[in-house]
C-alpha cells in the first residue's frame, strides 16, 4: 500500500522540494486571508470601537508582507530543487517553464500582479487613488490564478489530497467575501447616514 | 505642517478620526471637522499615517508655507 511513500525522498535528502512545497501552500493561505481581509477593510459595519478599520487596513497590509515573503521563499526554492525544469526567467515570464507549463505561467502572472499590487501599494500617498484602486481589482483576476496554478501545478492538491481541501475553504472565503462586497457594495455609507 | 481635506474626495469614510482623535473629529454625515492650525510635533507621525490610510487619499499633510 505504502510503496510509493517508501520510495520519497527525505527532508533532509530533498530539502528545497520540501520547502517549495510548505512555504507555496502558507504563501496561498496568507495571500487568501489578506484578500478576505483587504475585503472586510471595505465594509463600515465589521468596525466597532474595540476593533476599528485601520486595524483591519494595517492587517490586511502585514498579512500581505507575509504573504510575500512566503511567496519569495516558494519562487527561489522552486528553481533551486532543480528536480523538475523550470528556468530562472519563469519567476518573471509566463510560459517558459517546460514542466506544466501552463499552471506554473498561472504562478507566474499571480507573481507579476502581486509585485504590481504591492508595489503600488507602497507608494499609494503618491499616486492618484482612482489608479492605485483600479491596480488593486487586479487581485481579482491574481487569486483565482493562484488557486489554478495551487491545485494543478503541483502534487499536494492532486488526487484528493489535503491541499485540495486548503484550496477549497480558501475558494469558500474568498467566494463569500467576494459575495458581501457585491452585495453590500464598497462602503455602506447609507447606514452611516441614517444612523442616530 | 498641516492636515488638509479635500472636500470634493473626500467620502466619510472616518479612518482618519479613527487614527489622529487628538486632531479630527467628524461631523454628523461622518465628514472629518479639523482645525487649519499648524500641527503640534508629536502628532506629526500620526498625521501621517492618517493621510496615508485615506481610502480615497483626500487628506494631505503640507508643509508651512515659507
Amino acid at each position: 500500500m505504502s510503496i510509493s511513500v517508501a520510495t520519497l525522498p527525505t527532508l533532509t535528502q530533498a530539502p528545497y522540494w520540501y520547502l517549495t512545497r510548505s512555504t507555496g501552500i502558507t504563501a496561498f493561505v496568507l495571500l487568501t486571508l489578506a484578500m478576505g481581509l483587504g475585503i472586510a477593510a471595505t465594509q463600515r459595519t465589521l468596525a466597532s470601537p474595540s476593533w476599528p478599520r485601520f486595524a483591519t487596513q494595517n492587517l490586511h497590509r502585514n498579512v500581505s508582507l507575509l504573504g510575500l515573503a512566503f511567496l519569495g521563499v516558494h519562487i527561489v526554492t522552486t528553481l533551486v530543487d532543480g528536480y523538475v525544469t523550470i528556468t530562472n526567467w519563469s519567476v518573471l515570464v509566463p510560459f517558459l517553464s517546460e514542466y506544466r507549463r501552463l499552471w506554473v505561467a498561472l504562478g507566474t502572472i499571480a507573481f507579476d500582479l502581486t509585485l504590481l499590487v504591492i508595489v503600488t501599494s507602497l507608494i499609494r500617498s503618491r499616486m492618484k487613488a482612482q489608479v492605485w484602486r483600479w491596480v488593486h481589482y487586479s487581485v481579482y483576476a491574481l487569486w483565482p490564478l493562484t488557486f489554478l496554478h495551487f491545485i494543478k501545478s503541483g502534487t499536494d492538491a492532486a488526487h484528493g489530497r489535503f491541499g485540495l481541501w486548503v484550496a477549497l475553504v480558501g475558494a469558500g472565503l474568498v467566494g463569500a467575501a467576494v459575495a458581501v462586497r457585491v452585495t453590500a457594495g464598497e462602503d455602506d455609507r447609507q447606514a452611516a447616514v441614517l444612523a442616530p | 505642517m498641516r492636515l488638509r481635506v479635500n472636500p470634493i474626495d473626500c467620502t466619510a469614510h472616518g479612518l482618519c478620526a479613527e487614527l489622529l482623535p487628538e486632531w479630527i473629529s467628524l461631523d454628523e454625515w461622518g465628514y472629518p471637522v479639523l482645525d487649519d492650525q499648524p500641527l503640534p510635533a508629536q502628532l506629526v507621525k500620526n498625521a501621517k499615517r492618517a493621510a496615508a490610510a485615506c481610502p480615497t487619499l483626500a487628506m494631505k499633510l503640507l508643509r508651512d508655507e515659507g
